[in-house]
């Protein structure tokens, strides 16, 4: 029978949302248990909240004041050593399971399986490949441990109010000095949050300046949307890189996406594919997006925009 | 420092509009144009840079597959690398045995910096760089954008979920980059000229005494699920009916 380990991400404070849609994942495997390991400087809020998770068995923790904040070098050893007995190491695959995940895998001797997308077995599984542009079926080897990423747009995140009993490990595991944790500059985020929201509005390269985002922001506010944008308009300095929505930034499945100014590549399409709706607003009735989109409409973002947030 | 190691896939190019196979066993390759990982010549580029500024002495392309790789090895001297080293191995292998052939190559040239693209855009893995790192006992700074080097260690800025990170690490390290870390330069008409006479060896990956990982067994390859041209609206009041209508606003 399965027994699966799940790498808990989390701040030193909240758990993150992405936690309860990998558990969400393992469910769907046909486990004797569900365990999740939350490695914190002090767990105890953390582990409590991933206690009330659906579907857990039990939460461990590990506590050590190198454990602050979540560097893989440091992590990874502390989890190979938590491994022993389980079939299956998951987790999310956000910058922090994509960072740490592959590090486990090679020291535990194994290929990752990266973005799971869907569970066709316990070891039988289906990820995106090439941009989203085909979904590969893999079966990992039996008689290895299976660490993964799980692609948590694929998951609805498992409902809370359960208590799984909190146990603390004691590992002991040599931890490396060479990498040292410096600094994060986090945007302002009192808007939703791009992963989580149900509604995110999206610019692309045509909004023309980070002033011009504004109209972009307004927008969004006016419907308790997340904003994202394109790679195109981050990489033109017009927002923020978390912001960037797509096969190199994030995958996302809101119930309504709206992508203005926004062609509409084959790596931004990869992002919103599981979108429940995609509306495209765009000045050019050719573009891809709008083969995609459930309501297109063509035209000048520049009156769109500002005649449709006074609309709403 | 001394040296620094890049890596260098031969991936289908960016623009190709990836088919699968009718019968399910593959993507279609043939006569498709293949290129350079995107990241990897971002990856290159920052080598490049780091020895224009005197940081390093020597950049080395190294890529592991099949032989016709030495195109994007020959392209990346033309960009300006050094040396190029081809493993050669009847296809890509998986990450893990990337991994260990990559440290076996570490361990002979003993690069003071690994440079890696931050995804492959044919197997968007993730991993190589990763595992390079964990099996080399080393520091990985992942997704970057900014590399600083400063005597014996870097700092380096990531490119994370809720922002940026930055973090110190000491080098010998390996770091993957992101598209932003750079703009990688056009490869010049005599630079190719000239990138015919560097060295390139070439050395059969079952000779590196590397072990093969346990892989996977690919069984079904799909297109993915299509999504349907929805509606045109002529205006915004069209628009906002419409998403009342699905009781979205
Ligand atoms: C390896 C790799 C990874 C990538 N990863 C990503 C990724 O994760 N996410 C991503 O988004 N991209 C990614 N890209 C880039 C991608 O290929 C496209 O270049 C990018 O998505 C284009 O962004 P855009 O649609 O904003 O810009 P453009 O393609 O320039 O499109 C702008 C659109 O705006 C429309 N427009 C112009 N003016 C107006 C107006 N006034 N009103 C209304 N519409 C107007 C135009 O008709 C056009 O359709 C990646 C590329 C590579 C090579
Ligand atoms: N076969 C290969 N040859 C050379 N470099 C590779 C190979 N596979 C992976 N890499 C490097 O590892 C990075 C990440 O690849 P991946 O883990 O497959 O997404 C790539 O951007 C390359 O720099």
């Amino acid at each position: 029978m399965s027994r699966i380990l799940i790498i808990a991400e989390h701040d030193g404070a909240a758990l993150s949302p992405s936690v309860a849609k990998t558990v969400a994942c393992a469910a769907q495997i046909d486990a004797a248990q569900i365990d999740v390991l939350v490695l914190a400087a002090s767990a105890a809020d953390v582990a409590a909240e991933a206690a009330s998770l659906d579907g857990v068995n039990r939460v461990l923790t590990i506590e050590n004041a190198a454990n602050e904040k979540p560097l893989a070098a440091v992590l990874a050893p502390q989890i190979v050593a938590a491994t022993e007995g389980y079939s299956h190491v998951f987790g999310p695959s956000t910058t922090f399971g994509r960072d740490l995940m592959p590090r486990v895998a090679a020291l535990l001797g194994v290929n990752q399986v990266s973005d799971i997308m869907s569970v066709e077995g316990s070891h039988t599984f289906k990820r995106p490949i090439y941009a989203g542009n085909a979904v590969v079926t893999l079966d990992a080897p039996a008689e290895h441990v299976v660490v993964a990423t799980v692609r948590t747009a694929s998951y609805k995140a498992v409902a809370g109010g359960s208590s799984a009993p909190v146990e603390s490990l004691a590992i002991e595991a040599e931890l490396p000095s060479h990498t040292r944790y410096v600094s994060t500059q986090a945007g302002a985020s009192d808007r939703p949050d791009l992963q989580t929201a149900a509604a995110v509005v999206s610019a692309g390269r045509a909004i023309g300046s980070e002033e011009n985002f504004d109209l972009i922001f307004a927008l969004a506010d006016k419907m308790g949307a997340a904003v994202g944008a394109s790679r195109a308009a981050v990489d033109a300095g017009y927002c923020p890189n978390e912001m960037q929505v797509g096969q190199t930034g994030k995958i996302i499945a809101p119930d309504l996406y709206i992508a203005i100014g926004i062609s509409g590549a084959i790596q931004h399409l990869t992002g919103i594919k599981d979108a429940g709706t995609i509306v495209a607003i765009n000045k050019d009735e050719e573009a891809p997006i709008f083969e995609v989109a459930d309501i297109g409409l063509a035209g000048d973002l520049f009156q769109i925009v500002p005649e449709l947030t006074n609309a709403l | 420092m001394d040296k620094i190691l890049v890596g260098l896939k031969r991936v289908v190019d960016y623009n190709v509009r990836v088919r699968v196979k009718s019968d399910g066993t593959g993507v279609e390759t043939d006569g498709v144009k293949m290129s350079i990982n995107p990241f990897d010549e971002n990856a290159l580029e920052e080598a490049l840079r780091i020895k224009e500024n005197g940081g390093a002495s020597e950049v080395i392309v190294v890529s592991i597959g099949p032989s016709e790789a030495q195109q994007q090895l020959r392209t990346g001297l033309a960009m300006g690398a050094d040396r190029a080293i081809m493993i050669t191995a009847e296809e890509a292998p998986d990450s893990l045995t990337c991994a260990r052939a990559l440290l076996s190559i570490v361990e002979r040239e003993q690069p003071g910096l690994v440079i890696l693209g931050k995804q492959a855009i044919d197997d968007d893995n993730s991993q190589t760089g990763q595992m390079l790192a964990a099996l080399w006992g080393r520091p990985q700074a992942t997704f970057a954008s900014e590399l600083a080097i400063d005597g014996d260690t870097a700092t380096v800025t990531r490119e994370v979920d809720i922002g940026m990170e930055t973090i110190e690490i000491d080098l010998p390290a390996v770091v993957t980059v992101d598209l932003r870390i750079n703009e990688p330069r056009y490869v010049k008409l005599p630079d190719i000229m000239k990138a015919k006479k560097k060295p390139l060896d070439e050395l059969a990956l079952a000779d590196l005494g590397v072990e093969q990982a346990p892989a996977f067994a690919h069984t079904n390859f799909a297109p993915p699920a299509e999504r349907e041209r929805g509606i045109m609206v002529d205006d915004v009041a069209g628009l906002v009916a419409a998403l009342k209508d699905k009781g979205l606003v």
